[in-house]
């Protein structure tokens, strides 16, 4: 576990000394501001509509975070060669996997504590109280979306040439996920075979990002979700994660290091 | 004298569909040993097989056939990698950290405990002569000065045998001469030296044996002295003869 600690760190460190993270929140901050500056009457709704606004940003921006820090971890290691003094050491390469995605992992977290912080106070100023039991239900889930954003990036990171491709890549999928999962079983009814059946498949085999996205539990101050419910999902990403984590491991420890 | 490194008649190849090839066989039936406390160089031209050996002993390339083994440990094992420290060539840190936090990384990496860790950063780098830059992040850092963080976390584990991947590549003669006497220093300290390099006279000074490889086969082995001996030549005529140069009209 040390290894696998030690080479989380050093992400998270370079998240925090690089500039992606805080132009994303500084963005996110001027658009949320300017979007206030339009609340007039203290009509609620505005308030609801402002809320929305900040929690796309946030939404966009940690997908943006996700996928440029992750995509970016593993073909840096190879095109500054420290992957070389890295796995000369007692490293496994599973440990390798494990750790990068920890970092990015706890990176993501570190900079959704920090949106969802500003979102609270924001949300707080305008409607003078703070629920914090939704905003930890909604947080948590988007982290862990994020969790399975980051595992299939990293795969992509292996198996695609260059951190550009493998990020739009990504960042398509999880978009694409994110609008239409939901609806992809309805519009396969509308297909003739076999296209039917592979959207089917698609349907069934492809993680539903959408399911962790529940802001408006937080834009419309909906009751809580079930907590049986919650650990389910929770569940759910864990087992996605793991799964994308292993086809990485097993795509990168075949892979020739130069 | 026991072994620290014992390759036996390892082969390696490679899949090379780019040059219209099948496999290229990178080396072929080395079988070499080093013992401890030696400094031992190990050269050949470009393409000789020498970085392709030393990736079968630091576990990047399974071999073909044949097999290595350090400190009696197949190279496939993780844990064969516990004792040995590694400087590849043109190696370019995570430049957003320090000396320091890449020392602290890599200690981690090892298990070395909090208390200690600490006083070998500061060994380390008092005798990489870094001590002063320790705080500042390695992309303020020079070339000489960024190959001698290599050596610094090379050494972190306070390893017993050091690969060393043209450690003189690309520096100025007082770098060379720095990284000169740290292998000194640390053959003094009864480390074992396992580095590959061009620059035949400084294997001639420092170096107790050597090998010369060829198209992927061991050409000769022995004492530096014996071999000047035996063929009345400097290092680099007897290099030069036995890889066929100049080539035979």
């Amino acid at each position: 576990m040390n290894t696998v600690w030690s080479l989380a760190k050093v992400v998270v460190l370079e998240m925090i000394r690089r500039k992606d993270f805080y132009v994303l929140f500084i963005l996110t901050v001027l658009l949320t501001l300017t979007a206030a500056s339009v609340n007039l009457f203290n009509d609620r709704s505005i308030v609801r509509y402002l809320k929305e606004i900040c929690l796309l940003l946030i939404w966009l921006s940690a997908l943006v975070i996700a996928i440029t820090c992750t995509a970016r971890q593993i073909p840096a290691e190879r095109e500054h060669r420290t992957l070389f003094p890295l796995l000369a050491k007692p490293v496994t390469r599973g440990q390798f996997v494990l750790g990068k995605f920890l970092g990015c992992w706890l990176a993501v977290g570190l900079a959704l504590a920090g949106f969802y912080l500003f979102f609270g106070l924001v949300s707080a100023t305008r409607e003078q109280h703070w629920p914090m039991l939704n905003y930890l239900q909604a947080a948590w889930l988007h982290w862990l979306m994020l969790g399975i954003v980051i595992a299939f990036t990293l795969l992509g990171s292996i198996l695609f040439a260059t951190p550009s491709s493998n990020g739009t890549i990504c960042f398509a999928c999880a978009a694409g996920i994110l609008l239409l999962g939901r609806h992809l079983n309805k519009v396969a009814l509308s297909l003739a075979e076999p296209l039917q059946s592979l959207l089917y498949t698609a349907y069934f085999i492809l993680p539903h990002l959408e399911i962790f996205d529940v802001r408006e539990l937080i834009i419309h101050d909906a009751g809580l979700i079930r907590w049986d419910m919650f650990a389910l999902a929770t569940l759910y990403a864990a087992a996605y994660t793991a799964f994308f984590l292993f086809a990485a491991w097993l795509a990168f420890r075949r892979r020739p290091l130069n | 004298m026991e072994a620290t490194v014992s390759i036996e008649n390892l082969r390696v190849e490679y899949s090379s569909r780019d040059l219209g090839e099948s496999t290229k066989v990178a080396v072929n039936g080395l079988t070499l040993r080093v013992g401890q406390g030696e400094v031992f160089g190990f050269l050949g031209p470009n393409g000789a097989g020498k970085t392709s050996t030393m990736n079968v002993l630091l576990g990047f390339v399974p071999p073909t056939s044949g097999t290595a083994r350090i400190f009696g440990v197949d190279v496939r094992e993780p844990i064969a990698r516990q004792r040995i420290g590694y400087l590849p060539e043109q190696t370019y840190y995570y430049k957003f950290l320090t000396a320091e936090e890449l020392l602290r990384f890599y200690a981690g990496i090892f298990g070395i405990p909090r208390p200690e860790t600490e006083a070998r950063i500061d060994a380390v780098l008092k005798l990489v002569e870094l001590d002063h830059a320790r705080k500042r992040q390695i992309k303020t850092y020079s070339k000489g000065m960024q190959q001698r963080v290599g050596l610094a976390q090379a050494l972190i584990n306070n390893p017993d045998l050091l690969i060393l991947d043209e450690p003189t590549s690309g520096l100025d003669p007082i770098g060379r001469m720095k990284v000169r006497e740290i292998i000194q220093r640390l053959k003094g300290e009864g480390k074992t030296v396992f580095f590959s390099s061009h620059e035949l006279g400084e294997v001639e000074t420092v170096c107790d044996r050597v090998a010369i490889l060829h198209q992927g086969e061991l050409k000769t082995e022995g004492r530096v002295s014996d071999l000047l001996k035996e063929h009345s030549a400097n290092l680099e005529q007897i290099f030069l003869k036995l890889i066929g140069y100049p080539p035979l009209p």
